[in-house]
């Protein structure tokens, strides 16, 4: 059994689709982070046979759940105050993602003004359908 | 302050009014002479369009309004690398309103973010193009009386064409509508039009490639161009652009209360013989154009309809 200390101040992403871990290690930077991160890959659970966790020392300024939603929405976000889990935060697949993805329709505004944000909103939630607000360009998750 | 960028913009019950004042305008044109004295329209044409520009300028200067403007990349600061923000920003200052033609989609979001006057999408790349979808409505509302219960076929272009898919989206809105949809496989309605749009909605439509059978149904006809510039490969454009010419002999199996309606330019898709027949409405469709854009230009600049 592999032994990883607790946390006594931080988060907890419980729930990560085994192997995904990394993926989102890097898409909500925290590899830019000075605090301890640990990333627990390929964990037994019940519910999913094997899932991933990722546990963060400090608060959650640190994290951007309009990202994690987006990346996945079935991730538990467990809020860790004096060794004990204070909430546990349900992700929902955000309406609006700004400068997460990119729009690649070379058609797209998006494509020769650098500058613009890539807006992209929540078109379908059923279908996990996003369209940019530019040239409504589909982009399936 | 409220920009067109799109038809769906405004609600069914704005647009009635806005093609209550276009036929007002039809109807009293004089009285219209000088509600817009003194205000200018900017017309930022970064891309050629004869019709779309002449029409708006012709729209303002016959509500007594003048215009300025570009009519081409080439002859504006884009072609110093200006981007569209800087450009309608700068424009904000000399102008009380602005049309946009851009051959990107979404330019005309883009600029409406940035504006302090009210922006027109006069045509965005293949996405949006809503003066075009207005003309159409009011071409429909003022030949047939009604928007609601009839059967529009669309005929030729279907894939490629966004007036087709804007004029859907927009007919969609309004009661016992059916749709005849007339193309070749190969230019049927893109897939989110016939799902997200027309079952979504519960609308009935069929597909069809015949052009004759469909006629007898139909309470509107409206042809569109193959255009050349949608094909990447010349052969397939060559083996499409005749299939479907609209003459003197199919206008026979039509109702005597059909009409043609045509978002121009034609190539040979209607042959001019066709354009003596009463119902040929897509030269009617120019004239409504102007009067449509007025009532825009007048509801955007929120003047008062004169007594």
């Amino acid at each position: 059994m592999l032994n990883i200390s607790g946390l006594s101040e931080g988060i907890v992403l419980d729930h990560i689709e085994a192997g995904k871990s990394l993926d989102i290690y890097y898409h909500l930077g925290l590899d830019k982070l000075e605090c301890q991160v640990a990333i627990i890959k390929n964990a037994r659970s019940s519910k999913m046979g094997r899932k991933d966790i990722i546990k963060i020392e400090g608060g959650l300024d640190k994290l951007d759940l309009q990202i994690l939603g987006y990346i996945d929405h079935n991730i538990t976000v467990n809020i860790i105050q004096d060794n004990k889990i204070v909430e546990k935060k349900r992700l929902k697949l955000p309406k609006r993602i700004t400068n997460v993805i990119k729009c690649k329709n070379p058609r797209c505004i998006t494509s020769i003004e650098q500058e613009l944000p890539h807006v992209f909103y929540l078109a379908d939630e059923q279908k996990e359908l996003y369209r940019c607000m530019y040239c409504e360009e589909k982009y399936g998750k | 302050m409220r920009h067109m960028l799109n038809p769906l913009d405004f609600s069914v019950e704005e647009i009635d009014r806005l093609l209550s004042l276009a036929s007002d305008i039809e109807h009293n044109l004089p009285k219209y002479a000088h509600v817009c004295d003194g205000k200018k329209l900017a017309t930022l044409f970064y891309e050629p369009s004869t019709r779309t520009r002449l029409s708006f300028e012709s729209a303002m200067l016959s509500l007594g309004g003048s215009v300025l403007g570009f009519s081409s990349a080439n002859s504006s600061s884009a072609a110093k690398g200006e981007s569209v923000s800087d450009t309608i920003r700068t424009i904000s200052c000399y102008a009380d309103i602005a049309a946009m033609r851009h051959p990107k989609e979404g330019s005309a979001l883009v600029a409406s973010q940035m504006s302090s006057i009210p922006v027109i999408n006069a045509g965005d790349g293949g996405h949006q193009h809503p003066t075009q979808t207005l003309t159409d409505l009011m071409t429909i509302r003022s030949l047939a009386g009604r928007l609601g219960n009839m059967t529009i076929g669309l005929c030729g272009d279907l894939k490629f064409g966004r007036t087709v898919h804007s004029l859907i989206n927009a007919m969609v809105r309004y009661p016992d509508i059916r749709f005849v949809l007339i193309a070749p496989d190969e230019l049927r309605v893109p897939s989110y039009i016939r799902e997200d749009v027309l079952k979504a909605n519960h609308i009935r439509f069929k597909e069809v490639n015949n052009l004759d059978d469909a006629m007898p149904e139909l309470d509107i006809l409206y042809m569109t161009r193959v255009q050349r510039e949608r094909f990447f490969n010349e052969e397939d454009y060559i083996r499409l652009k005749d299939c479907y010419i609209l003459d003197k002999k199919k206008m026979k199996l039509a109702k005597e209360n059909m009409y043609v309606l045509h978002p121009l330019p034609r190539v040979n898709e209607i042959s001019t013989e066709v354009d003596s027949d009463p119902r040929a409405a897509y030269f009617k469709q120019v004239q409504y154009g102007v009067y449509v854009r007025m009532a825009l230009i007048m509801t955007l600049l929120e003047v008062e309809k004169p007594c």
